[in-house]
């Protein structure tokens, strides 16, 4: 076939309509999923106890055991995850754009975020707040001691806002210094560049225990400037999808408060009489049908992570090297704000 | 030439008016006609392209329930930035916020592209040398540096200034200067209206060293007799504005920087991220434009040189008034690409955090979440800075053209 130009054009038209005519939409997320046989997830590039690969390639940390949970739950193998590192700023494109089923990546959820991103906050897997992080030997003991001092920050988060909103309050006119890379801050701060690094003070933390030649030269200072609520992140439009990693966090915060751990599991699933352990467990009702999921979804969920406690003491809990104390994100009823929806 | 024409053209010699207006010839066959259709087309799938992304984008953003718009502009940005040319605090717009970004940007681009010209050109004069370790470093100095990527060089600039210099507890003091991990701190005048005096005596300075420049031309051309063009001229200037400073009362107050608890304090400042930018785009960029240099000399005839020596002219003025003039008109095409590049190579200084525009697109589309709308600011503010490098640029390449009559 000779091509004229007019022919041409309607070719060219015709592949333009077919590819206007394709969905904006990806279609239901679970059904990718199963259709994939894999989850993924969009975890951090590198900040341990959080997110971050081991030198085999190997991923752990809270992040990455929620994502490890989700893909027991729907997949019922949490080795069925695709992890996608993704940095501050690239995160929420990622999700938006479909790149990844989730952002379990330290995320704070906040009213921007959750109104005008086209995403869905679902719940909180670590409650944070912002801290100052300075050596040692520079002898401050209080962030009010910050006046006009360098401090260094990553960008794409809501932790330079926070030291503005701070700065501002206290009159303190603190110099930013702000860098793209997470790497990039933690090496100026720790050059002598800036005499503080600011971010979450798990975050902190974690760069003291993970970077620091010495961790006992930093010290984090007592000022929290801000609320920090961390947890997953989904795509808007597919409640479905949203409620299924929702209700896998509240499983995994009500299997510590019933009882349920790793080690039990089986047995309990067997044998407890309780009638909150069996329907979590799946053995009277299905609770799986309601979510589009199997009947023993939160069964294998805790039997590949364990319990909310258990994910928090082996990742970030006073006995793992970060050594953070439970404070705040222990269960209601022990002081703290975990406070989940019923499985029922 | 054939000018587009719907008609055929009229055959050579006859005038269009001379002849009654022809029939429009809408066939196949005429090849103004085919020519129109083609163009349509390739306009309609242009124009049909860009329609289908721009739409698909917002149909889609509209789905997710992502806002858009550039509506946030207005809003107060919420963000201090580092460092700026003028005072910018939190509460004002994410407008000001991005034009700081612009400012610094353009800061490092225009004193990067001056400092790069100088130590370009002297490098590539410095291929010439009749002394083989001058032509040795300066051919090392453009193989090294030309090739290791421009971002590793500004790392690398970085890492040393804040690994080897001391904290600013320690700083290294010359006289009133500081250098530390802070950076440079400098003593800077307070202002007061004795110096406004020193601009009023620069106006009529430059108007006499304008006047006796002209009078030595003129003088040089006539007699032959050389005369100072260049220091004297200077020095006119210089002493009417000392002149002027002096009728102000000459005030002579200066901020001096001096050191706090913690940081130096006072006085005006360069920040080691400002430095290193500048220091590695300079450095990188004056590799490419020595060999610009070296190029457009080689290019012009030999005959010349040996001319100028015949004449009596020493090395020196033989590459001032003869050689580079005739190179001049080869080295600024490819110039105005360095150019280009340096500018556009500062969106690098993001990597070692400095507030440039990318820098404050990068949060500001954080705060915000409107990615295409920061994305599309920074391209508009390249494209407009290169465009604009490039037209002035242009115009200097007509006006130092040869002039063929």
């Amino acid at each position: 076939m000779r091509l004229t130009p007019l022919k041409t054009l309607a070719v060219v038209a015709a592949g333009l309509s077919t590819l206007a005519a394709l969905p904006a939409h990806a279609g239901k997320t679970l059904d990718g999923i199963k259709a994939r046989g894999q989850v993924v997830c969009g975890v951090n590039t590198g900040l341990a106890g959080f997110g971050a690969a081991d030198s085999n390639g190997k991923w752990t940390g809270l992040d990455v055991d929620i994502c490890r949970a989700v893909a027991a739950a729907t997949l019922g193998d949490a080795e069925k995850v695709k992890y996608v590192p993704l940095n501050a700023q690239q995160r929420f494109t990622a999700l938006q754009s479909g790149e990844v089923d989730v952002l379990s990546r330290n995320t704070t959820f906040t009213l921007t975020r959750d109104a005008s991103l086209g995403l869905n906050a679902t719940a909180v897997t670590y409650y944070d707040g912002q801290g100052f992080m300075v050596p040692v030997k520079s002898k401050i003991k209080s962030a009010k001691q910050l006046k006009g001092q360098t401090v260094c920050v990553q960008s794409g988060t809501t932790t330079e806002k926070n030291l503005t909103d701070y700065s501002k309050a206290n009159k303190l006119n603190i110099k930013p210094v702000v860098f793209e890379k997470l790497e990039a801050a933690e090496n100026a701060y720790f050059t002598g560049r800036c005499i503080s690094y600011t971010t979450d003070a798990s975050g902190l933390a974690s760069t003291r225990n993970k970077v620091a030649k010495d961790p006992k030269d930093h010290v984090i200072l007592p000022e929290l400037i801000s609320k920090e609520p961390l947890g997953p992140m989904v795509r808007r439009g597919d409640d479905e999808w949203f409620a299924i990693v929702k209700w896998t966090i509240y499983g995994l915060l009500e299997a510590e408060e019933y009882g349920i751990t790793q080690a039990n599991v089986d047995k309990l699933k067997a044998e407890s009489a309780d009638p909150v352990v069996k329907r979590i467990l799946g053995v009277s009702e299905d609770t799986g049908k309601l979510l589009g999921l199997s009947k023993d979804w939160m069964a294998n969920a805790i039997k590949a992570t364990g319990n909310y406690g258990e994910i928090f003491d082996r990742n970030v809990g006073p006995k793992s090297p970060l050594g953070l104390p439970r404070g705040v994100n222990n269960q209601w009823n022990k002081g703290g704000l975990m406070y989940a929806y019923p499985v029922r | 030439m054939r000018r587009f024409s719907f008609r055929d053209t009229p055959p050579e010699g006859t005038m269009a008016q001379d002849n009654p207006p022809k029939k429009n010839n809408w066939s196949w066959r005429s090849q103004a006609f085919r020519g129109l259709i083609y163009q349509v087309i390739a306009i309609t799938v242009i124009a049909g392209v860009v329609w289908f992304l721009a739409h698909n984008t917002l149909t889609n953003m509209r789905v997710r329930g992502i806002q858009s718009g550039f509506d946030f502009l207005g809003q107060a940005a919420g963000f201090d930035i580092g460092e700026s040319l003028f005072p910018f605090d939190s509460g004002e717009s994410y407008w000001r916020a991005f034009w700081v970004g612009v400012t610094n940007t353009l800061r490092v681009a225009v004193l990067g592209i001056v400092l790069a010209t100088v130590l370009g050109t002297l490098l590539g004069v410095g291929r010439f040398s009749r002394n083989a370790l001058v032509r040795g470093l300066c051919l090392s100095y453009v193989e090294f540096f030309r090739n290791i990527p421009v971002l590793l060089q500004l790392l690398m600039w970085y890492v040393i200034m804040t690994e080897v210099l001391p904290m600013s507890s320690e700083a290294w003091q010359i006289g009133h200067f500081f250098l530390s991990k802070g950076g440079v701190n400098y003593p800077i005048p307070v202002w007061q209206t004795g110096q406004l005096w020193a601009a009023y005596g620069l106006l009529p300075g430059l108007l006499l060293g304008w006047l006796y420049r002209r009078w030595a031309v003129a003088r040089f051309e006539a007699t032959g007799q050389p005369r100072s063009m260049v220091v004297l001229p200077l020095l006119i200037v210089l002493l009417a504005s000392l002149a002027g400073w002096a009728l102000g009362g000459a005030p002579t107050e200066f901020n001096f920087p001096k050191r706090g608890e913690f940081a130096i304090e006072n006085g005006g400042a360069l920040t080691p991220e400002f430095m290193a930018v500048l220091l590695g785009l300079t450095l990188y960029t004056a590799s490419f434009i020595a060999e610009v240099v070296r190029g457009g000399i080689a290019s012009v005839a030999r005959g010349q040189s040996e001319a100028a020596s015949a004449l009596g002219l020493n090395k020196a003025q033989e590459m001032r008034l003869v050689m580079l003039p005739q190179a001049l008109r080869v080295i600024i095409p490819p110039l105005t690409n360095q150019y280009l590049n340096l500018t556009k190579n500062s969106s690098l200084a993001v990597a070692i955090g400095y507030p440039d525009v990318v820098s404050i697109a990068n949060t500001a589309l954080n705060q915000t979440g409107r990615a295409v709308e920061c994305i599309a600011i920074v391209m508009l503010v390249y494209l407009t800075t290169s465009l604009g490098t490039a037209l002035l640029m242009n115009w200097y390449n007509s006006r130092s053209a040869i002039k063929e009559r």
